[in-house]
């Protein structure tokens, strides 16, 4: 597994990344091919499909009709006849269209049909986020895929682990949904110029630290890096855990850090009912059933507001978490009937919020 | 019928026999509990699926509906392996874990079927697309004839997969099917218009309307399309084929006295059974043979089943993800 080398690899955005990344696999095999509504206009899916068209060609890469629900159908059709299609949501909210398809013939037909047929599918989806879009334009619906076996599912929250992952999940011979967040697009890391592959099933540790663990999903992997900054202000010491890998869980890494922690808060970028973070405390628990040093674990779990999301303003800043109030809960976890003000402890802001006006 | 030769003949005549012998020893078996799972039976459409199947090529495939176990006799699946598939057994084409909604055999063309109407459909379009992306210049591609009942036609997902279909000129066959029923509800209660030809012409596609029930209209039909269907200047085809469902629609027994039922027009197809109309048109000598290769057929099928072992328990594991 490559590692970064602020030598030789050089800044590239998420976006950047994950076009660079299909490029890459599209010359590497010529199975490979991207297609879904809109990916080869001019936007070029917020970039992330930038150049695949002039490079290869309309027969790799091609906008569809309005007919996800059929399009996905041609995707695992395609995959099992041997090619290796990438379909694009620019929404991850579209992808309720392709519930059918997905649920009652990807996730199940290497298994229905005894290994005869394998679908090698990559779906790309991107969670929309602020600037008012919206209910519909906003969801992260990972853990309904999360609950289906036969399904793998994935969220990157950089760009090294975007292209890297990506290579694995186009490679890996299962459906595998890519969840992209918007607000991440712009947002750069070290990238090795040559194609590397993640492996997928892995978290990582972002941040190492003693008192917390802090694990994050998404975009809110930033937030939880955040929280993290004003804790250390306060002299509070949170282990900041980027997931990842959300279907099949790395549960290894959370349960080695907890064991050390014995404090377990998730943050995800979704709903809490039936989200990853009940599946993720519920198995850390199950594998620590006596607890750590005699104690019980202390859990503690945040996520979207248990309502669609509003578009104003005012609103939607109280519907998602952000790096003071995940703060203020583990502060709170560490330190019970304390309380701080967190506005007089100098923040960092949050420069991909503050400044995302679109395109969307 | 000037243009098929005896020889012909007895294949078809065979093909269909097989088709409804099978059907009829699934009814026999039934009732002592070794098929464990439901079963949606073709007697009185075999003689669709065998034409249907007359002109393809071994490499082309076909895509069905979990109304399966004609169109996958028809392509050539393997008999055996349906058999104990149909028991729940190890050697069934499945491993058991399919059973008799979603037979498959890949080696003969047969694509997997499925058990949610509609969703074969767009999977086989993706085929289809490939196909034509696979095949080399000047060669000719492999073809796929997807075939679903006239209840499927009304789920979106199949008229968005038509489109597509015709608009990057795939090589298909869009095969329906058309015996008036989904389950009991008839087509006068689900058609706003009846005539699905004109809607499909309306995509672009080429259609064909054989509402005979005669075997040679489906075959001359058949033979044209395929031609057709697979150079790729052309759009895809549409077929529309009027047949008739003779038991209900899970299970083994007759329902003719339900009220959907019309007796006039149950007995009007009954009198048309294609494979009596075969029969005749053979030396009983002829016709003996095949009844008797069949019964061999059938006979050795069951048997496979029933010693094939059932899967072990850890069985339940495999295959939930690819390696």
């Amino acid at each position: 597994m490559f590692t970064q080398n602020k030598e030789t690899d050089r800044l590239l955005k998420y976006s950047s990344s994950i076009a660079e990344c299909c490029a890459q696999e599209m010359e590497r095999d010529e199975n490979v091919f991207v297609f879904g509504l809109d990916v080869d206009d001019h936007k070029e899916i917020q970039g992330s499909t930038r150049g695949l068209l002039k490079k290869f060609g309309k027969d790799r890469c091609f906008t569809t009709p309005l007919s996800e629900d059929g399009m996905t159908g041609v995707a695992i059709g395609a995959a099992m006849a041997g090619m290796r299609p990438i379909h694009v949501h620019i929404r991850m909210d579209f992808i309720t269209l392709c519930v059918n398809q997905l649920v009652n013939i990807a996730a199940k037909a290497h298994y229905m049909y005894n290994g005869v047929l394998t679908v090698p599918l990559v779906i790309r989806t991107i969670v929309g986020r602020s600037w008012g879009q919206g209910a519909q334009h906003s969801q992260a619906l990972h853990s309904m895929f999360m609950h289906v076996p036969g399904i793998k599912v994935v969220a990157p929250s950089n760009a090294y682990d975007a292209k890297g992952l990506l290579s694995a999940a186009i490679r890996d011979n299962n459906p595998v949904i890519f969840m992209e967040h918007r607000l991440l697009y712009n947002t750069e890391a070290y990238v090795p110029v040559e194609n590397y592959v993640c492996e997928l099933g892995k978290g990582r540790i972002m941040f190492e630290g003693n008192d917390i663990t802090v694990v994050g999903i998404s975009h809110m992997v930033l937030e939880s890096m955040r929280a993290k900054k004003y804790l250390e202000q306060v002299d509070n010491s949170a282990e900041v855990i980027d997931h990842i890998s959300l279907r099949p869980l790395d549960l290894e890494l959370i349960k080695k850090s907890v064991e050390k922690t014995g404090k377990l808060l998730v943050v995800d970028n979704g709903w809490l009912a039936c989200g990853a973070t009940s599946e993720i405390i519920t198995r850390v628990i199950e594998e620590l059933p006596n607890g750590v040093n005699g104690k019980p674990i202390l859990v503690k779990r945040m996520g979207f507001a248990d309502t669609p999301c509003p578009t104003t303003r005012c609103l939607e800043d109280l519907f998602y978490p952000n790096g003071k109030t995940i703060a203020d809960v583990a502060y709170k976890m560490l330190n019970p009937g304390d309380k701080i003000n967190w506005d007089s402890i100098s923040k960092e802001s949050a420069l991909e919020i503050d400044e995302f006006k679109g395109p969307f | 019928m000037k243009n098929y030769s005896a020889d012909v003949i007895k294949k078809l005549h065979k093909s269909t026999l097989l088709i409804r012998k099978v059907e009829e020893r699934i009814i026999d078996v039934y009732n002592t509990d070794v098929i464990k799972s439901p079963v949606h039976l073709s007697i009185g459409q075999e003689s669709v699926a065998v034409a249907a199947c007359e002109f393809l090529n071994k490499e082309d495939i076909i895509s069905n509906t979990y109304r399966c176990h004609a169109t996958y006799l028809a392509k050539g699946g393997d008999l055996n392996e349906m058999m104990a598939e149909l028991y729940g057994k190890a050697d069934g084409c499945a491993g058991g874990k399919g059973g008799s909604m979603h037979l498959i055999d890949m080696e003969n063309g047969v694509f997997g079927a499925s058990a949610i109407v509609g969703t074969t459909i767009p999977v086989s379009t993706g085929y289809a697309l490939a196909f034509k992306r696979q095949a080399h210049k000047g060669q000719q591609p492999r073809l796929m004839l997807t075939m679903f009942g006239d209840g499927a036609t009304e789920e979106g997902c199949v008229n968005e997969s038509i489109n597509f279909s015709s608009i990057h000129k795939l090589p298909q066959i869009f095969f329906c099917e058309n015996n008036h029923l989904a389950i009991h509800t008839p087509i006068e209660k689900r058609w706003a218009t009846d005539d699905i030809c004109k809607r499909m012409e309306s995509y672009g596609l080429k259609t064909y309307r054989v509402t005979s029930g005669d075997i040679f209209d489906i075959l001359e039909v058949m033979k044209e399309a395929v031609v057709f269907a697979r150079d790729p200047k052309n759009p895809p085809v549409f077929i529309e084929c009027f047949t008739y469902r003779w038991k209900e629609h899970v299970g083994i027994t007759e329902d003719l006295n339900e009220e959907y039922r019309d007796l006039k027009v149950h007995n009007s197809w009954k009198e048309n059974d294609q494979l009596k109309k075969l029969a005749s048109m053979l030396d009983e000598k002829d016709v003996n043979q095949n009844h008797q290769e069949v019964d061999e057929l059938v006979d050795r099928a069951v048997e496979y089943a029933i010693n094939s072992p059932f899967p072990k328990d850890e069985e339940l594991y495999s295959y939930v993800y690819a390696k």
